[in-house]
């Protein structure tokens, strides 16, 4: 039993319970699967066996006293270096946080461990996540391991590449645009970005704060929604948690489908996506209405000013946010004889170009002259695009989309031209900008062995509905449809 | 053309940013093309419609959990905690001497 592909939190239990491996075996096992393909994918940039096997070590030593196991014991889990952990270093992918050392953790990292997951590392990311591909990170791309030739997807590139390889069964990673849903696409694994609001941020580090969301990649649509039951839930930490009850998601994804409302709006199938991916995902759709779902059209008419509106809000956000890399407090300091010069030689060693053209973008919205005519622009039309969500709401229990316009794309395809970049996330934002939670869900292969991503979008807090249509789409064969 | 060298200067200079000869040319050239692809914006009729600052719920099911999913819910009280982290916090510091972090001279006198 040492294949890490084919382990799910579920035989990883029944494992350690019938004691068919321990945790620490197990634990092992994971770590020597990094070491084999790690140095060819680059999907982790930092390694924390000491937690690792202190982790594993409660879980063995509760199953030796047999005690009941929390519902992760000895998951092995990957985390984006997007999320602090204490004592682990956490780069965001960036220069400017190279020896950063966070000196607490993150909400969603407690949770985890408090319920017996296996914290293995964290994983290659765009720099503070400001990327659709992964070739933004500081510390090298990330390869897809389903074709190494290609992208993994961005932002969270490397968790969706951990995963997809077996090197994790499952990861967190962070969706501001379609950071999470887009490379689950790429790496033909379940994605989910969930509410605003459903997951603490505490102790994500910012990017763009009213967009920013933490969710889980797994192997299957099961264990996406076990990650999701721990991790989700109201925390005093962060003021824009909310105070909501979580369902057990283990349970809400066994219930029917038939007669669920799925909408299909038209402007998602339009000039730009490619002709495999719409023929999958209409087959996709076609399959949600063999198992009982009733077909509604939709008309979003927003839709196509969803990428310009994201692009001002996400970047004057992050101008803001990222004002804090200064050199005075923690990260990089490149020595100056003032103060200015300190900042500005520290911001221009330690920023990579993309994280630099976001600043600009973000500050020249936000500046004076310029404020009302993108930024506050920018915020009306959030408005539109999250009437088009409610509206769509009213007459549907879920919209089902492309994740992306294509598969994966070939490494440095993109990267001489940061508008067909931002593009990659066409069908994404709209669901970032209304706040909304959604799953990108495997839904067949191209031609050339490529996976494509279904989108399920679902209202605010229906988290369930969305795990309960991707999990009927999955056991009905979606995934090699 | 939406963006000139000088705004280019200007914003960098707003952003702490201190950007290259290379690097001005280059993201005058590609913030110019974004902002164009932005320009998509004015088409839209927004005079009715409000800017949305923050995520709303307006689709959370019964009144009650929409009020609790708009609204905070529980303050947290306003009660002393113990927040004995300066020693972890000045040891991520560039440049520190408790319980200051040292920066180059501000005020010359």
């Amino acid at each position: 039993m040492t294949a890490a592909a084919h382990w799910t939190i579920a035989s990883v239990r029944s494992a350690l319970q019938a004691k068919k491996i321990s945790a620490k075996e197990l634990t092992k096992d994971f770590y020597a699967q990094i070491e084999r393909r790690n140095p060819e994918l680059n999907a982790f940039l930092a390694l924390s066996p000491d937690r690792a096997y202190e982790q594993a070590d409660r879980v063995d030593a509760r199953l030796a006293r047999g005690e009941a196991l929390p519902p992760l014991a000895g998951v092995p889990v990957a985390i984006k270096d997007v999320i602090s952990t204490q004592g682990v270093r956490t780069t965001c992918g960036s220069k400017i946080l190279e020896n950063y050392v966070p000196p607490y953790d993150a909400i969603a990292i407690e949770r985890l461990e408090a319920a017996g997951a296996v914290l293995m590392g964290k994983t290659n990311c765009d720099e503070f996540a400001m990327g659709s591909s992964t070739e933004n990170s500081a510390y090298g791309r990330v390869r897809n391991p389903i074709a190494l030739d290609r992208v993994p997807g961005g932002s969270s590139g490397g968790s969706a590449a951990a995963v997809a390889a077996g090197l994790a069964v499952a990861a967190l990673g962070t969706d501001t645009g379609g950071s999470i849903r887009q490379p689950g696409a790429c790496c033909g694994i379940p994605a989910m970005m969930p509410t605003y609001g459903r997951v603490s941020r505490y102790g994500l580090i910012a990017f763009a704060s009213s967009l920013d969301r933490i969710g889980p990649f797994a192997g299957n649509v099961a264990d996406t929604a076990a990650i999701m039951t721990v991790i989700a839930g109201h925390d005093a930490n962060d003021s824009t948690s909310a105070a909501l009850p979580v369902p057990d998601y283990a349970v809400e994804i066994e219930k029917p489908i038939q007669g669920v409302r799925i909408g299909v709006p038209e402007d998602y199938f339009g000039e730009g996506l490619d002709a495999e991916v719409k023929a999958k995902v209409e087959a996709g759709i076609a399959l949600l209405e063999r198992l009982g779902c009733r077909r509604i059209p939709l008309k979003m008419p927003h839709t196509e000013y969803a990428i310009a509106t994201y692009y001002i809000i996400a970047t004057a956000e992050a101008s803001s946010n990222l004002a804090r890399y200064d050199g005075v407090r923690y990260g990089l300091r490149v020595p100056g004889s003032t103060l200015t010069e300190m900042y500005r030689k520290t911001r221009e060693r330690g920023f990579g170009p993309e994280v630099k053209r976001r600043i600009m973008l973000g500050t020249y919205a936000l500046s004076a002259g310029y404020y009302d005519a993108y930024y506050l622009r920018a915020q009306k039309a959030r408005s539109l695009i999250a009437r088009d969500f409610s509206d769509a709401f009213q007459k549907v229990d879920a919209i089902i989309t492309p994740t992306a316009p294509t598969p994966a794309f070939r490494l440095g395809e993109k990267t001489a031209d940061p508008l067909q970049m931002y593009l990659a996330d066409i069908y994404t934002v709209t669901g970032s900008l209304a706040g909304v939670p959604g799953i990108s869900v495997p839904c067949g292969k191209t031609k050339t062995e490529l996976p494509v991503g279904m989108q399920i979008f679902g209202s605010h807090f229906s988290e369930g509905r969305v795990l309960q249509l991707a999990h009927a789409f999955e056991k009905a064969g979606g995934a090699s449809i | 053309m939406k963006i000139t060298r000088e705004e280019v200067l200007r914003v960098a200079e707003l952003a702490q940013l201190e950007l290259t000869t290379e690097e001005v040319e280059l993201f005058r050239g590609q913030l110019d093309e974004i902002l164009n692809y932005i320009g998509k914006l004015e088409e839209l009729d927004v005079s009715n419609v409000e800017p949305m600052a923050q995520v709303l719920f307006t689709d959370v099911g019964s009144p009650t959990a929409l009020a609790t999913a708009n609204e905070h819910p529980e303050l947290r009280d306003d009660a002393l905690r113990p927040c004995d982290v300066a020693d972890a916090i000045l040891a991520q510091a560039p440049d520190a001497a408790k319980p200051f972090f040292r920066v180059p001279k501000v005020i010359d006198r």
